[in-house]
């Protein structure tokens, strides 16, 4: 049981990182990381709504969506999963201005330290990405929750990582056209590659 | 206003959306490893593109400006949703390999971006050409990418090998890295050629 739950969370975090080795998220990852701190506040805003949204999603899924799940209304054979993607992105946006309100109304200090990435996790294909991924894996609530965690905290660890290289790379002198976006690209190839050497690890 | 041909094929090269915007990365790395997926999830996107383009600039004057991201998300996502019942039930096998990104094209903000930046305040066909030129300029990117990924990671393509025998197959393009190093350099090939897209840092 406990094996389980550490091999989810070991294997979400450096395994099959959400940014590294699944590409999702890329966007704002690209575009938020010039900066170790602001690379900071994003990534714990990850996985608060990421160790939010996903639970949550599993219980709507197992317990609205799935195939059978309705049979206390009488209706066995009904599967309404083709909804899902439309529940889970209006999940996710809810909880993210819920939590943004509850943030604003409670700790005022991290609502301004977050500032404008909250409303920006909706689009983040970080948070939709882990909970199809939950779905196709058939995770249960536990194993939901250390997951949404696991995943957010290995998203937030490469972007603070890209960041305080690219804080770096400031000072070199790179190609012309390689500039940007290029050079960042092929930094987080090397760091994707660094990653790639846990891939050895089995709990 | 801009003519059609413009609208259609400025964001093939000049104005692509992966290179030149930074948008939809996401998927153009993550469906790369073979062209199959990869002319599928082109085929599937320039749809939603074109499809949520047109739906959303048709009732663009009845759109509330206070809930509109509620609207086009709801569209995009039923557009997604065709998509992901049409693969599922015509090519089955496909779809379990593209996984969860037919469902992430909901997130992939050249969709979300061109909503907002075209199809609200542009009528239906000039929208529809948007949808479907943006389509193509990520189609060429995820295409180019996706060529020399099977190329070099397996010696084939499409599924038949090309390369002789004697080819072993360099393993590191089809992993993340390899993505991450090809998507860089084809950056800096179309900023060579393009030089105004040099970013200055």
């Amino acid at each position: 049981m406990l094996e389980n739950h550490l091999n989810i969370l070991v294997s979400s975090i450096f395994l099959e990182n959400l940014a590294l080795s699944l590409f999702l998220g890329m966007c704002t990852y690209l575009a938020v990381s010039k900066r170790v701190d602001t690379a900071l506040g994003l990534g714990i805003a990850v996985i608060v709504v990421q160790g939010i949204t996903l639970p949550v999603n599993n219980l709507i899924y197992n317990s609205l969506l799935r195939e059978g799940a309705l049979s206390w209304l009488g209706l066995s054979n009904l599967s309404l999963e083709f909804l899902a993607l439309i529940c889970f992105i209006g999940v996710i946006a809810a909880m993210v201005q819920i939590l943004e309100m509850s943030l604003d109304r409670f700790v005022p200090k991290l609502y301004h330290a977050l500032g404008i990435f909250l409303p920006l996790i909706t689009v983040n294909c970080a948070i939709l990405g882990g909970s199809l991924l939950m779905v196709e894996r058939d995770y249960t609530f536990g194993e939901s929750v250390t997951f949404g965690v696991g995943s957010g905290i290995g998203w937030a660890l490469a972007i603070v990582v890209l960041a305080a290289v690219r804080e770096k790379c400031r000072y070199s002198d790179v190609p012309k056209g390689l500039r940007g976006l290029g050079i960042t690209f092929i930094t987080v190839g090397l760091i994707a590659l660094a990653f790639m050497c846990f891939s050895g690890i089995q709990l | 206003m801009k003519k059609p041909g413009e609208i259609l094929f400025g964001p093939v090269f000049k104005e692509n959306p992966i290179a030149a915007q930074v948008l939809g990365i996401c998927s153009a790395l993550a469906v790369t490893t073979s062209l199959q997926k990869t002319f599928t999830m082109c085929l599937a996107v320039i749809f939603v593109l074109a499809g949520s383009n047109a739906a959303i600039s048709a009732i663009r004057k009845w759109i509330p400006g206070s809930i509109r991201m509620i609207i086009e998300m709801t569209i995009i996502a039923s557009f997604v949703i065709i998509v992901d019942q049409f693969l599922k039930a015509y090519a089955y096998g496909l779809s379990k390999e593209l996984s969860v990104f037919v469902g992430l094209i909901i997130t992939n903000c050249i969709i979300m971006g061109r909503a907002e930046a075209f199809a609200i305040k542009n009528p239906v066909n000039p929208s529809l050409l948007d949808g479907i030129g943006n389509g193509l300029g990520y189609s060429v990117v995820l295409l180019t990418i996706g060529f020399f990924r099977e190329l070099l990671g397996s010696g084939t393509l499409f599924g038949f090998s090309v390369l002789p025998e004697s080819y072993v197959p360099n393993g590191m393009m089809v992993l993340a890295p390899g993505a991450f190093f090809l998507i860089g350099l084809f950056i800096w090939g179309l900023r060579t050629v393009f030089p105004d897209q040099v970013e200055d840092e």
